[in-house]
């Protein structure tokens, strides 16, 4: 780890003046991630910008949104009463993240900012054109398990990490943030990028701005939602393929109905047109399997991550399903 | 084998048996679920490990690693790091110590322990990757680590061996495994398989594995002038790195001290004599001041070797009543040139099973890789996956019970070595646990029990570890007050070392528990094997048995000064020692006391240092601890996940210390075996050599949502051979794991899955 100056922010305007828009320095979060890429030599900034005292609100809203303040802990958001029960998909993807101890620290703006878990960009020896832009990248034939089987680029196969992020995603969120030019608002699945030949651009973030926080828009159909997270162990560990999922159902038809995906892309992957499909459809499984097949079209794994493929149509299909049963029970 | 050791075989066969240890009929403490005695320390942070100490004035170390694995090191640029805030030295081939190279591990040479035999950073070459090619020594640990980022490496790259799959063809029989030969014949087994009625053939794989002990390796060391070395080591062998110590600085042993109070957990991975040692040595030699090097995790990957990854075969032919007439065990596994370990997989093999013809025999393929090691359980933990697999299979071709299939293959002496078993209860072991587990109520029919989206199936199989003896010594001191201290230099890694040593103690110098202490981690105390092979235990036990043994003798005597004594006229072989004292066996009030002994005799100690004998009982018998492990498993027929949901362990190991320690033990091995089963596999890069997933976040152990209740059963019958009929345990409870859970799997899925880690994808 490089040697750091530290500062903490009392407001946001503060935070943003401290951070300047050199790129040399980071705001922190809970540190989570960007303390152990800073031990790694990943990241090496030469200032952090502490922003955990201010911005950490969680504010129900006139319409029966939420709005959640960016340096809100993960823990908090996953207990708050308002989204359990009107978000439950994003209380349990958040619960289905990292371990107690991770979730106390970390916050909503870091998580959405966390940065891929792929062994090769976490290895200053491997080439990473993510890492390093134009360098190559080892994982498309080297160990590929955790990445991408959707919207990959031949410069990049890494997949965004977060699981919180893929319920936001499914929930039609924006992402408010502040810069030295003002306020604008981004919508969520617009926020992450894919690949494509700029790897190392990740997110629709301009240099120097700060997210200030999250809104997810009202949506009564998401009291019945839920998150299913498929992994290599029983907890502690990043999705293979995970699925976010609304469903209303009217007189055995899809009334209304979300599907986000995470492990399967180098961003949340809202499955729009699986949607589309379903709208209107029989809440029936020859429906949720035509959904599931519509939701993966295209999809193209590697080496270690082609039974991704099927996991995620299984998944989706069998979660669907699950939401259609009457009582919602898994 | 030498015409010596064929002579010293013989003779071991001649020899007549010891009468079994009296102690095992009137033990008092031993066998009791007593609290380990540091257990109130480690809860409560009290237990100073390793990298806790902090002698005034230290300095910290980083190593920096190579990112080839094989070639030299064209150019260090040091310049950079040596100008970095803090940095004291800069440690690179250039201005190391000369050094004696280490020697590979050889038992009957303790001062050579090292798992490689490669010089220390004493020149430019690099033969795997992730060596260190530098180290370099700061005045805080962050700005070491700070520097030793910014050392650039340029490098002369060979092309190296480093994939397993593509080196297969390169495999060599090795000299020896482990002194064993590395093949055995026994009749015509390929014939016998080709003509048998029921047959099984099958190739069983699995990958690297990581020790993953959760204390890192850390050391420190200081130096008293030129010849007086100090070293707090994270090691699970004091006395060994202190010799391999002496050889690799050219030292008088007695001018070194190794010290290892406490120990975060070894598990194989901190006895090799690896270069972190070493190199902190060598660093405080440099700068003149206290040095500690504690690595990172990724450290411990990278220098540290793991488990070899394997390929074995197991084909068995087989009547249709279930008489093996063929075994085959061949395995395939890697170790560098500078390591030389072909890891025993064979060895479980070589000691189970009945059978009319065998073949076993070991092959390894030499790569660029960090030295494997020892990993719990080496050979006998992934060689029963294969062996208790293959019999699995061929209990489904059978359409038999697996439990059935063992009782027809339990053999009546050990059917390589030709002995008597000293005490095998094997199929007892088994019956008591069917009986707990109700294994009764398991399908024969595959994948015929489901709940909701999980299929529920149930697995069986044998556990195996040889129950291995070294000499060693005890001191035992006893006090004018009538206590006693017991002094080896022993390690306790976590296990209860010290808790059963005491008790033993108690038992053996009939003192009360609290009277009694055992001192230990310190290699100026009599002589101890590595906490390794499951040996410490019994071999301590031995010492002190006869240490104890001469302490009384001498007590004895000075007793026997006393014309109005008690014990008047009395032999060794007529007293027991029991309420603080000595006593006749025959007259149970004629006694004294051990403080009027001394009192008498005027003395305020009286201190006794003794030795085992030779662990001549190991050549005349098949000496082993024996298990069941049965398990139920649910499988996601969605998502192919696997939920282990039951755990029992019945074990046949001699008696049992202390059930209480003994059950950690034997859960612990339990839950790295489903680990191994499930979860682990170390991700080496088959283009770099280089491993990937060196962090726990990417390297999955078991976390507690893996693991369910683990019931334990022990059969506590005692072994004639040992002191206090007891058999090292540490190691057993792995063995079997991963083989019992495929089984189950198959039973659940009808999935029968060869390839370790049993991750969901093969079950998709
Ligand atoms: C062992 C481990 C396991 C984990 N497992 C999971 C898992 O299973 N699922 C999962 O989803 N996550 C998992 N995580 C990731 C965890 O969720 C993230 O590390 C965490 O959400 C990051 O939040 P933070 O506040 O700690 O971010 P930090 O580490 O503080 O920051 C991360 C990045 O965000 C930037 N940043 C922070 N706040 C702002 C802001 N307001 N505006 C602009 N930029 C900002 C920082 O500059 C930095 O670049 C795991 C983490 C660990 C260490
Ligand atoms: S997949 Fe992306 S992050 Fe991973 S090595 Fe390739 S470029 Fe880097």
């Amino acid at each position: 780890m490089r040697n750091f100056a530290y500062a903490k922010a009392s407001n946001s305007t503060e935070a943003i003046r401290l951070l300047g828009h050199s790129g040399a320095a980071k705001f922190l979060g809970g540190g989570t991630n960007l303390v152990d890429l800073m031990r790694e030599n990943i990241e090496q900034p030469e200032s952090l910008v502490d922003i955990t005292s201010l911005l950490r609100e969680i504010q129900e809203n006139a319409d029966g949104g939420v709005t959640i303040g960016a340096a809100a802990r993960n823990s908090a958001v996953a207990a708050h009463r308002t989204i359990r029960e009107r978000f439950p998909v994003l209380s349990q993807a958040i619960l289905f993240g990292g371990s107690g101890q991770v979730r106390n620290m970390a916050t909503i703006g870091g998580n959405l900012m966390q940065r891929t878990r792929c062994d090769y960009f976490y290895d200053a020896a491997s080439r990473c054109n993510k890492r390093t832009p134009g360098a190559g990248c080892d994982a498309i034939d080297g160990f590929n398990r955790m990445h991408a089987i959707l919207g990959w680029s031949p410069d990049c196969i890494a997949t965004h990490p977060s699981d919180m992020c893929v319920a936001l995603a499914a929930l039609d969120a924006s992402v408010e943030v502040e810069g030295r030019d003002g306020k604008r608002s981004i919508r969520f699945t617009e926020f992450h990028r894919l690949p494509g030949n700029t790897p190392h651009v990740e997110t629709d973030l301009r240099p120097g701005e700060l997210i200030t926080s999250v809104t997810i828009p009202k949506l009564d159909a998401a009291r019945r939602s839920v998150y299913r997270k498929v992994r290599d162990r029983s907890s502690y560990a990043f999705a293979l393929v995970s699925v976010a999922a609304v469903l209303e159902v009217e007189n055995g038809v899809v009334k209304t109905a979300r599907l986000a995906l995470g492990g399967v892309a180098h961003k949340p992957w809202r499955a729009g047109p699986a949607e589309e499909a379903l709208q209107g459809s029989p809440a029936n499984e020859a429906s949720f399997g035509r959904a599931a097949d519509t939701a993966l079209a295209g999809a193209k794994g590697f080496a270690h991550n082609e039974f991704k493929i099927e996991l995620a149509k299984r998944l989706i299909a069998s979660t669907l399903a699950d939401l259609a049963r009457k009582d919602g029970a898994r | 084998m030498s015409i010596m050791q064929t002579l010293v075989q013989t003779a071991a066969r001649f020899k007549p048996d010891a009468d079994p240890d009296p102690l095992i009929a009137s033990k008092k403490y031993v066998g009791r679920a007593l609290d380990r005695v540091d257990g109130r320390l480690k809860v409560t942070g009290g237990a100073r490990f390793t990298a806790e100490y902090a002698p005034d004035d230290m300095v910290y170390a980083a190593p920096v690693f190579s990112t080839i694995a094989k070639g030299k090191v064209r150019r260090l640029d040091t310049a950079a790091a040596e100008s970095s805030p803090g940095v004291i030295a800069v440690i690179t081939p250039k201005n190391m110590p000369r050094l004696v190279t280490p020697s590979l591990t050889d038992f009957a040479k303790l001062d050579k322990i090292a798992a490689s035999n490669l010089p220390v950073l004493q020149d430019d070459s690099v033969h795997w990757n992730g060596q260190v090619i530098a180290v370099v020594i700061a005045e805080t640990h962050e700005q070491a680590q700070e520097a030793a980022a910014r050392v650039r490496a340029d490098y002369d790259a060979d092309e190296g061996m480093v994939s397993f799959e593509r080196n297969k063809d390169k495999a060599i029989m090795p000299k020896d495994v482990l002194g064993e030969p590395p093949e055995i014949k026994i009749g015509d087994a390929e014939k016998n398989l080709k003509s048998a009625p029921v047959q099984v053939d099958a190739t069983y794989r699995s990958p690297y594995y990581n020790h993953s002990a959760i204390e890192p390796h850390a050391t420190i060391a200081y130096w008293e002038g030129d010849d007086r070395l100090y070293v707090f080591d994270s090691t699970q062998w004091v006395e060994g790195y202190r010799n391999s110590l002496a050889h690799v600085f050219a030292l008088n042993r007695e001018n070194i001290r190794v010290m290892a109070p406490f120990v975060g957990g070894g598990f194989g991975g901190k006895a090799g004599f690896w270069w972190n040692t070493i190199l902190c040595a060598a660093a405080a030699k440099m700068v003149g001041r206290p040095v500690k090097l504690a690595l990172s995790r990724e450290g411990v990957f990278r220098i540290v070797g793991g488990r070899t990854v394997a390929e074995q075969r197991v084909a068995l032919g087989a009547t249709r009543e279930g008489k093996l007439t063929a075994l085959i065990h061949t395995g395939l596994t890697v170790t560098p040139d500078h390591a030389r370990y072909a890891e025993q997989c064979t060895f479980p093999t070589r000691h189970l099973y009945a059978t009319e013809a065998l073949h076993v025999a070991q092959y390894v393929v030499n790569l660029d890789m960090v030295a494997n090691t020892w990993m719990r359980a080496p050979g006998e933990s992934i060689g029963t996956f294969a062996v208790e697999s293959a019999l699995d299979e061929l209990a489904v071709e059978l359409r038999m019970d697996p439990i059935e299939l063992r009782r027809k293959v339990e053999p009546a002496r050990d059917p390589t070595k030709d002995t008597e078993f000293s005490s095998r209860n094997l199929i007892e072991a088994y019956e008591r646990g069917a009986a707990e587990f109700n294994w009764s109520s398991r399908n024969l029919q595959p994948r015929s029990r489901r709940d909701g989206a999980w299929l529920v199936g149930h697995g069986v199989a044998t556990a195996y570890y040889p129950a291995l003896r070294f000499p060693g010594g005890a001191r035992v001191r006893l006090e004018a007050d009538g206590t006693a201290i017991v002094q080896a230099a022993a390690n306790e890694m976590g296990m209860g070392v010290a808790t059963g040593q005491l008790q033993h103690a108690a038992d053996r110098l009939g003192l009360p528990l609290h009277c009694v202490e055992f001192d230990y981690g310190d290699s100026h105390l009599p002589t101890s094997p590595m906490a390794g092979g499951s040996c410490q235990t019994l071999s301590i036990l031995a010492a002190t048995r006869a240490t104890v043994e001469k302490l009384h003798r001498e007590l004895l005597k000075l007793e026997q000064k006393d014309s109005a004594s008690p014990l008047k006229g009395a032999k060794y072989e007529d007293l027991v020692a029991r309420d603080n004292g000595l006593f006749l066996a025959s007259e149970p009030s004629r006694g004294v006391s051990y403080v009027e002994i001394l009192r008498k005799a005027g003395k305020p100690y009286l201190e006794v240092e003794g030795v085992s004998s030779a662990p001549m009982e190991m050549m005349k018998y098949s000496m082993a601890s024996y298990g069941a492990q049965f398990c139920e498993v649910r499988v996601n027929e969605t998502t192919g996940e696997v939920r282990v949901a039951r755990w029992l362990g019945s074990f046949d190991c001699g008696t049992v210390l202390n059930p209480k320690t003994a059950m950690s033990q034997l859960r612990g091995g339990i839950v790295m075996g489903i680990g191994m089963a499930l979860t682990e596999e170390m991700l080496v890069d088959g283009r770099s050599g280089r491993i990937m997933n060196r962090s726990l976040a990417g390297y999955h152990v078991p976390v507690n949502l893996d693991v369910p209740r683990i019931d334990v059963l022990f059969n506590d019958i005692p072994d004639p051979q040992t002191a206090l009929g007891a058999h090292g345990i540490g190691e057993i409870g792995i063995t079997g794991v991963a083989a019992a859970i495929a089984n189950a799997v198959y039973n659940a899925t009808g999935k029968r899955v060869r390839d370790l880690p049993i991750t969901l994808d093969k079950l998709l």
